[in-house]
């Protein structure tokens, strides 16, 4: 059991040990080694550049997140709940869900121009589809006996959605915001890159332009390790909590 | 049509001209009529299908797509209904207490010591802060019976609460849900399809038609309550089949 609970860091461990080798093999500015990598994201930090963007692209990540979220949930539980709106929506769902990332930023920054409403807009544009989709199923699969007994007992709507909804809902939920997380600050840096003059993605051009291999990754780390960090300390003790009972 | 207020002594008063769902052809429940008596326990016996769970659920106010009157009297005020559902449908992320509670508005005025003393009586005082997937379906079952009783229902609906279990853990169920009800009198309108059941719990049998469905017959149990052991439900189950040629088409 100890063993197992060392897994994860071994591997890590594992794959930095495998990172190391190969950059020695190939010897090339295209493969920095990992301890190039963390000197550098030390000199960017103590520069105060990568905390300065890592920031600002964080605050649009909480924004673009929290407005996708909050559409995405109350369109979602009305289409799972309404087969006519569902009816309705449906094909229009399918055409946003296709629709390339790339192709709304573009749209949003010629239409609204280079402005970061146009920003956050392209990104929440990419991301609602996915929330309504994964909390619609959720809706679907609520168990028709228990708001049946919410309803007998005279629940208020708060109440029923308090106590027998949202459980029910909590793992579509959960899923959503993942798989949100995941997909938002991708996007986010395809904005940046595309149209911002900051922010991780547009210093990430940068870097490209310069062909400054270890920049990239030390950037990348650094994004990685937060969102790992907002995983381990708000996510799964959400998660822990949510489902106790289980 | 649901109507509260009445005389004294009639606790329900049911009639529902006809019922059709969508789509059918022929209605679910046609010129159906039963008055129920203040503490009587009553069993709706009918074959699966015949709509028993409809009238329930019209009776419940969960179906309201009927024409007709279901007039529950006896209360100047709305009379309080407890329904023990055909699935036990508690919610698994909340504790047994946490279940029975839940269904009071106010959470200010649970009345502790009753779902105590409820608990006690159905032998689940040491399970009360136990979620429902660390109980058998038989506890369950219990469970929702306390959920219902717990409101002091002037009417009980019990829809095949024991349907699916096994015929050991349904006796052991229904008896202490007799015990229970004998304990707290409330008037009980239980639908099963099992004539023993039937006659192992009520005061009265009321034998209901295939849809359309209406009321074919209604009989006393005429044996004693703590006679009904298997032989003598057996031999009054066996005159009923005799004596009433109607109903052996039924069983």
């Amino acid at each position: 059991m100890v063993f197992l609970k060392f897994l994860p860091l071994l591997s890590i461990f594992a794959f930095l040990i495998l990172w190391q080798c190969l950059a020695i093999f190939l010897h090339s500015h295209l493969l920095p080694s990992p301890e190039n990598v963390a000197r550098v994201l030390w000199q960017h930090c103590e520069s105060g550049e990568l905390p300065h963007h890592l920031s600002i692209t964080l605050l649009r990540l909480v924004v673009s997140f929290t407005v996708s979220m909050f559409f995405g949930c109350i369109i979602g539980i009305a289409l799972g709940m309404n087969q006519k709106l569902n009816a309705f929506f449906d094909n229009w769902l399918v055409i946003f869900l296709n629709v390339p990332a790339l192709v709304t930023v573009i749209l949003c920054y010629v239409w609204f121009g280079l402005t970061e409403s146009a920003a956050i807009l392209a990104v929440v544009l990419n991301k609602v589809p996915n929330v309504i989709v994964t909390l619609r199923e959720g809706t679907r699969a609520l168990d028709k006996d228990l708001l049946n007994m919410a309803k007998f007992y005279g629940f208020s709507q708060n109440k029923t959605l308090r106590h027998v909804i949202l459980p029910q809902l909590h793992p579509f939920l959960m899923s959503a915001t993942r798989s949100g997380l995941a997909l938002i600050w991708k996007i986010i840096l395809m904005v940046e890159l595309l149209g911002r003059s900051d922010g991780m993605g547009y210093q990430l051009h940068l870097f490209f332009q310069w062909f400054d291999i270890a920049s990239i990754l030390a950037y990348t780390v650094a994004f990685v390790a937060v969102i790992q960090f907002l995983e381990f300390t708000i996510l799964k003790p959400l998660d822990n909590e949510a489902l106790r009972w289980r | 049509m649901r109507r509260y207020g009445g005389d004294n002594m009639t606790v329900v008063h049911i009639e529902i001209h006809g019922k059709t769902h969508h789509g059918a052809e022929t209605p679910t429940i046609k010129n159906f009529k039963l008055t129920l008596n203040s503490g009587e326990f009553i069993c709706l016996v009918g074959q699966s299908g015949c709509g028993k769970t409809t009238l329930l659920n019209s009776i419940a106010g969960l179906d309201s797509s009927y024409s007709g009157e279901i007039k529950i009297g006896n209360q100047s005020q709305n009379p309080k209904i407890g329904f023990v559902f055909q699935h036990p449908c508690l919610l698994p992320w909340r504790t047994v207490r946490q279940n029975i509670e839940l269904i009071f508005e106010n959470q200010k005025n649970v009345p502790k010591e009753q779902i105590d003393d409820l608990l006690n009586l159905m032998q689940l005082t040491t399970y009360a802060n136990a979620y429902p997937r660390q109980l058998s379906e038989g506890m369950k079952r219990r469970v929702s019976i306390i959920r219902a009783f717990a409101i002091n229902p002037d009417l009980l609906l019990m829809d095949e609460p024991f349907v699916s279990l096994d015929a050991p853990m349904a006796r052991e169920v229904s008896k202490l849900l007799l015990q229970l009800w004998q304990n707290r009198p409330h008037t009980v309108l239980f639908v099963t399809h099992d004539l023993r059941e039937a006659i192992a719990l009520a005061d009265r049998l009321v034998f209901l038609t295939h849809r359309p469905m209406r009321v074919l017959k209604e009989i006393e149990v005429s044996i004693a309550r703590e006679q009904r052991d298997y032989k003598n439900i057996e031999s009054f189950r066996e005159q009923l089949i005799q004596n009433y040629s109607e109903l052996r088409l039924l069983f």
